[in-house]
């Protein structure tokens, strides 16, 4: 066998998952894109559309709000979540892992229908509020919804790169602010915090991209009325059957996804995060 | 931990769980505020009550979702068991999960074994390439999948159900199995080769054995990949052929049919069973075997 054989023969095994992916992903996107360039004419008629039909900007804003709003309430959350993990012992630790990884692995469709009925009009989450005093409160069909469902399911993406980054910060270096004589408050917001915002960013970025893409939790617990951008696709795709409309809505959503995601890799480091957030275990080492 | 990944590239998230300062004589120095405890103990809430919820709906006597549930009965799981319509959708996803979860092995197996052994810009490129099913909007994909398999006639179809679910499952097939080459040493190849061993019997006989875990656990994530999708089972649907999770859908934004609620249940129990239990006892046998890498 001459070298040159040996060289590909090593690709050889590359083969079958690369024509999967270009079959089934890669030319039914690319065959989305020119459609939406070449129909019905070769013009851009299709993307400036998005801009001029007064219906996907307002929706667009709308999901980048969600999405932000989520990414917000899931740092605010998950920031200490994520400190609380490498405070305690191994065994908590362990446990506190597996606690954020039920959202993301129990069934989407369970855990959306757990919201349908948490938020409807005479449900739990209705009643609580009525103890408290406020009459009739209706979370279900409104954005703020779709909200807290939505961070529930994307917490682990925040947890878990700010869990490995702030495992990696020497905490003695708290103890030596405080020796210095700073004050709790000062040692974490000077020494503790600048440390940890690579993390920050891996996890506000991750979650903020995902959170754009949200199409069942929408579309169970939102109203078509205050739609986000996956219902605006699958509506102009099935209802519609504009293709090269819901084609070019849709090759704007996965390029603004790419871009964040290709950036968030580079600044955080984290992006096969949401791989590995899938098939991380509490205990891995061989 | 912190230093930059590329794409695609596999990092572990690895549990430290030996602390620079021993824990005790830590926490008397800097101990946990009790203030962030509870924050903790919200969060986990948070995580693990509303999905409870659809545990005591199912055995609810009520005809609609209202909770809290109306008297106790079996009504719900005796439907989900002999109504042909959810019977049907339960076959449907377990032969669709099961082909995918074998094509997804075998393909991702093979890709990450061939990544493993590849360096340059090319791999990275590859490597990189393959984990787009991940990041890519799963709406996104469905939409394109949906015209073109409109085209190819695979809609409502198994063979466009096990190609739709394969692609999205190799990436976590790729991950794992590269998860579990991390501790493999080729030399190990270059021994069983220098024995006289062909590459394909070397594989099988050395590389296999010692990442079957790997393997194991990425054909269990396929598996559950392809049975709990939603997104593009909703587009490929067809009335003759949809799966669970479609289904489901159809029960609440159609049919407001309160048997989801034990189709949940057992959704939430079947994965509970399938991929918490393993991490516990997996938890468990590692602390143990540290243990003992710490006695030598």
């Amino acid at each position: 066998m001459s070298s040159v054989n040996i060289k590909w023969s090593r690709w050889f095994p590359l083969v079958p998952a690369l024509a999967l992916l270009t079959g089934i992903l890669l030319v039914p996107l690319g065959k989305t894109l020119v459609d939406s360039v070449s129909t019905p004419a070769w013009t851009l008629k299709n993307y400036s559309n998005l801009f001029t039909d007064g219906v996907t900007m307002t929706v667009l804003g709308r999901t980048a709000l969600t999405a932000a709003t989520v990414t917000a309430i899931a740092l605010l959350l998950g920031y200490p979540y994520a400190y609380l993990m490498t405070r305690v012992g191994p065994r908590a630790r362990g446990i506190l892992l597996v606690i954020v990884l039920i959202p993301f692995w129990t069934s989407v469709m369970a855990r959306n229908f757990a919201w349908v009925i948490i938020l409807q009009d005479g449900g739990p989450v209705q009643s609580l509020f009525e103890l408290l005093g406020a009459d009739h409160v209706v979370l279900y069909g409104t954005t703020a919804g779709v909200t807290i469902a939505m961070t529930q399911v994307m917490l682990p993406f925040m947890v878990l790169p700010l869990f490995s980054t702030l495992g990696s910060i020497d905490r003695r270096l708290l103890l030596a602010a405080r020796g210095l004589g700073s004050s709790p408050t000062a040692a974490f917001w000077k020494v503790f915090w600048p440390l940890s915002r690579g993390g920050v960013m891996a996890g506000v970025v991750l979650v903020f991209t995902l959170s754009l893409g949200f199409y069942v939790t929408p579309a169970l617990l939102g109203s078509p009325q205050e739609s986000l951008v996956a219902q605006l696709l699958a509506q102009r795709t099935t209802l519609l059957l504009d293709f090269p409309a819901a084609g070019a809505l849709g090759i704007v959503v996965l390029i603004v996804t790419l871009v964040l995601v290709a950036w968030a890799n580079r600044v955080g480091g984290t992006v096969s995060a949401i791989g590995v957030v899938a098939t991380s275990r509490p205990k891995d080492r061989p | 931990m912190t230093s930059p990944t590329k794409i695609g590239q596999v990092k572990t998230v690895q549990v430290d769980t030996g602390p620079a300062l021993s824990r005790r004589r830590y926490t008397k120095v800097d101990p946990i505020p009790w203030w962030l405890k509870v924050l903790g103990g919200l969060v986990v809430a948070f995580f693990v009550l509303p999905t409870l919820v659809v545990i005591p709906m199912s055995f609810s006597d009520a005809t609609t979702f209202q909770f809290p549930p109306k008297g106790f009965s079996w009504r719900l799981y005796e439907n989900f068991f002999t109504n042909p319509v959810w019977l049907d959708a339960l076959g449907n996803s377990f032969l669709v999960a099961t082909l995918t979860a074998v094509l997804a092995t075998v393909v991702g197996t093979a890709a990450a074994v061939a990544l493993s052994r590849l360096q340059g810009r090319t791999a990275q490129f590859v490597r990189t390439l393959l984990m787009v099913p991940i990041v890519a909007p799963a709406i996104v994909v469905a939409v394109a999948v949906y015209i073109s398999f409109l085209r190819w006639q695979l809609t409502g179809t198994v063979t466009g159900y096990v190609l739709a679910h394969t692609a999205i499952a190799v990436p976590y097939m790729i991950v794992s199995v590269t998860g579990a080459l991390g501790g493999f040493d080729p030399q190990l190849l270059k021994a069983s080769a220098s024995l006289g061993a062909s590459p394909l019997r070397s594989f099988v006989r050395v590389t296999m054995p010692l990442i079957s875990r790997g393997i194991l656990t990425g054909a269990i994530f396929a598996f559950i990949v392809s049975f709990d999708e939603v997104v593009i089972a909703l587009f490929l649907r067809s009335p003759t052929f949809q799966t669970m999770p479609v289904q489901m859908y159809n029960s609440v934004t159609v049919e407001i049919d309160p048997t989801i609620s034990a189709a949940s249940s057992l959704m939430v129990a079947a994965v509970t069973i399938i991929f918490i239990l393993p991490q516990l006892r997996r938890g468990r046998r590692g602390r143990r075997q540290e243990s003992h890498a710490d006695d030598t």
